[in-house]
């Protein structure tokens, strides 16, 4: 493959950086910017959000004029998974209850890695399910329904 | 004296059955936390931090996170010396003649040397917060909101220049921390602000969704991208007790790493990590027998060791006096403080003596545990070592997930987890380092307020900054710093240290 004369991830960085500092920016201006004396609302975030944008268009011009690796292996499996997981547990704990919710979530999450087999799966979240319940809701008194409305 | 005096009331608050209870679970599951592959003591931290909540006793919850703090570099050093895998970035340098010497079969002389190492430098760092603690808060108490200011530049600058990587890209984290610190209500004026046109965004975002995203589901999503398998491969851990020979060769490195990892440990950024570096290569420099580092030395072992544990212990010193945390542990403490309803700050000395001095107590009380503690309990953490990681992560989403919710059973916060994992992730793979933009997330609405209150204070003369003596002189100190970091030499140089690192 031909080696790339700038840096790939560095200016994604920059880019980002710029991207973020403009929507900080936009939404700053949304509020009263104030004055010297009394600094409003937007005063602050708009500084920052420009001094964002500036950072990045140093990082960004850098990664122009450097070689440099590219972003490397991502863990898509690992993504869909991991960061599903408390999304589901926040779409359950109400309705499923506590123990069916932890239950759910930790099987969820064991399909991130590939070593995971689906009875091993099980049993781990199973026992995850009743050791959550007994230290956290019997033990810690933690506020929550144990069994929610979806399964009565 | 006074001294006297405060830590009797330190070691009568922190000795109650109650606490050593608490600083026991907090020590034995941040050693847990150490061994355990792929989570950090941050992540464990912000996981625990609600939980911590349903105590009720701010002073019992403290005593337990600084627990698994000091637990998690106690556990890193031992998977260091065993499988040459330093559990936390602290325990790098240990590894290097740790796991030498196990290999020379003396292991159980190594983790001996890490514990009483880690110990002598406890009881001194500990001294030591209680001594410089007080006068600290006495000149903090004179600071006005223009020295507030310049001081929390400092300490943002500082954690810059300790941060791994790219000068200008840290820099940058902290002002995106920054920025999402004053997302939500506007404390001075009420508006609503950076809401994206979003409800849910009317509040402040919660800072424990956002430390567990960044801390612990980023680590899990990088872990995952390969999984291998870990090389447990170690002799049996026997003759814990070292020779007098080997008593008589770790007394100095002890002390040198001790004082180095304490002045260290003070300064925001993780200083902890860069007294370990330090100490390694000051023994190294005045041994008389060189050529031993890197193939089992004792004082390889001894000097870091000690420097790290002296510097986990005295980067407290900034967050107790001035509010201002060095590393994102000490902002999770200050996050902590926050929710329990207590002001961190200057104040915290003389409002809640209790729980000053109790805390600094417990943090000997916790050193002693562990030592007592983990020696003997080597054989169960070695058992642990080989706990294979795809177990490990559906547990750490399903603490995470209760966690989160518990602090106020918001499913919101849930969606946030997922949104800073997810964000996390992304700028750990363009090399982004998290912890700056943690710490700024922490200090942005203090920042603000602060920064507004100087403005009304001087009737809007920016100079105000510049024309007070202490604010002048803090922030001559923050260029000083950026300017030495962006010197060539020294860039170099830092990107040599953090290179070895990895």
């Amino acid at each position: 493959m031909k080696q790339a004369t700038f840096d790939p991830t560095n200016i994604i960085c920059g880019a980002f950086f710029i991207l973020v500092g403009a929507v900080f920016a936009w939404q700053s201006l949304e509020v009263e910017l104030g004055s010297w004396l009394r600094i409003g609302p937007g005063g602050m975030p708009l500084a920052l959000s420009l001094l964002l944008i500036l950072l990045g268009l140093i990082i960004l011009l850098a990664a122009l004029r450097e070689v440099g690796e590219p972003v490397g292996a991502i863990a898509w499996r690992g993504i869909v998974f991991i960061t599903l997981a408390p999304i589901i547990f926040g779409f359950t704990v109400r309705g499923l209850g506590f123990v069916g919710a932890v239950f759910i979530t930790a099987l969820f999450a064991s399909f991130a890695s590939l070593r995971m087999t689906p009875l091993r799966a099980l049993l781990l979240s199973a026992a995850l399910a009743a050791f959550s319940t007994a230290v956290f809701s019997y033990g810690l008194g933690l506020p929550f329904e144990r069994i929610g409305p979806w399964l009565r | 004296m006074d001294l006297l005096g405060n830590l009797a009331l330190g070691f009568a608050t922190a000795s109650t059955l109650a606490n050593v209870g608490f600083c026991l679970i907090g020590v034995l599951l941040g050693t847990l936390i150490g061994v355990l592959p792929g989570i950090g003591a941050t992540a464990t931290i912000a996981m625990l931090l609600p939980i911590t909540f349903q105590i009720g006793d701010p002073v019992s919850s403290l005593i337990m996170l600084a627990g698994i703090y000091y637990g998690a570099q106690y556990g890193g050093s031992t998977t260091a010396i065993l499988i040459n895998m330093p559990g936390e970035s602290s325990s790098a340098v240990t590894a290097i003649d740790g796991y030498q010497m196990a290999r020379n079969g003396r292991a159980g002389v190594a983790l001996a040397t890490a514990a009483i190492g880690s110990f002598v430098a406890g009881t001194i760092a500990t001294v030591l917060i209680a001594l410089f603690a007080p006068p600290l808060t006495t000149i903090a108490l004179k600071f006005g909101s223009a020295e507030y200011c310049s001081l929390m530049v400092v300490g943002l600058v500082m954690s810059v220049a300790l941060a791994h990587g790219s000068v200008v890209k840290a820099i940058a984290m902290v002002v995106l921390g920054l920025l999402l610190g004053l997302v939500g209500q506007d404390v001075i004026s009420g508006a609503s602000r950076l809401n994206f046109g979003l409800i849910q965004l009317g509040d402040q975002l919660n800072f424990v969704a956002i430390a567990v995203g960044l801390f612990g589901i980023a680590e899990i999503l990088r872990n995952l991208e390969d999984e291998r398998t870990r090389e447990v491969l170690m002799a049996r851990v026997t003759g814990l007790m070292p020779t007098r020979e080997d008593f008589r060769r770790m007394a100095a490195p002890i002390l040198r790493g001790t004082a180095l990892g304490s002045a260290l440990g003070i300064l925001p950024g993780n200083g902890a990590v860069l007294a370990a570096f330090a100490s390694y290569s000051i023994e190294k420099r005045v041994s008389d027998r060189p050529e031993e580092f890197g193939r089992g030395a004792l004082a390889g072992v001894a000097g870091p060791e000690s420097a790290n544990n002296a510097g986990a212990q005295t980067s407290f010193i900034p967050m107790l006096t001035l509010g201002i945390p060095a590393n994102p542990v000490m902002a999770l403490m200050i996050g902590a403080m926050i929710i329990q309803g207590i002001v961190p700050g200057p104040n915290v000395a003389a409002e809640n003596p209790a729980l000053f001095w109790g805390l600094i107590a417990s943090m000997w009380i916790g050193n002693l545990l562990l030592i007592i503690l983990n020696l003997p309990l080597i054989g169960l953490w070695v058992k642990l070592l080989k706990v294979p990681y795809y177990v490990l992560f559906p547990i750490i989403m399903a603490f995470c997930s209760i966690g989160v919710y518990s602090v106020n059973s918001n499913v919101w916060d849930l969606y946030v987890v997922a949104f800073f994992g997810l964000l996390g992730y992304f700028l750990l793979k363009l090399r982004c380092e998290p912890a700056p933009l943690l710490l700024g997330f922490v200090l942005g609405p203090l920042l603000e307020e602060n920064l507004r209150r100087a403005m009304i204070l001087s009737r809007g003369d920016p100079t105000t900054f510049v024309t007070r003596p202490i604010s002048a002189g803090l922030l001559l100190l923050a260029v000083a710093v950026l300017v030495v970091v962006f010197l060539p030499s020294v860039r170099r140089k830092r990107e040599e240290v953090f290179v070895e690192e990895e």
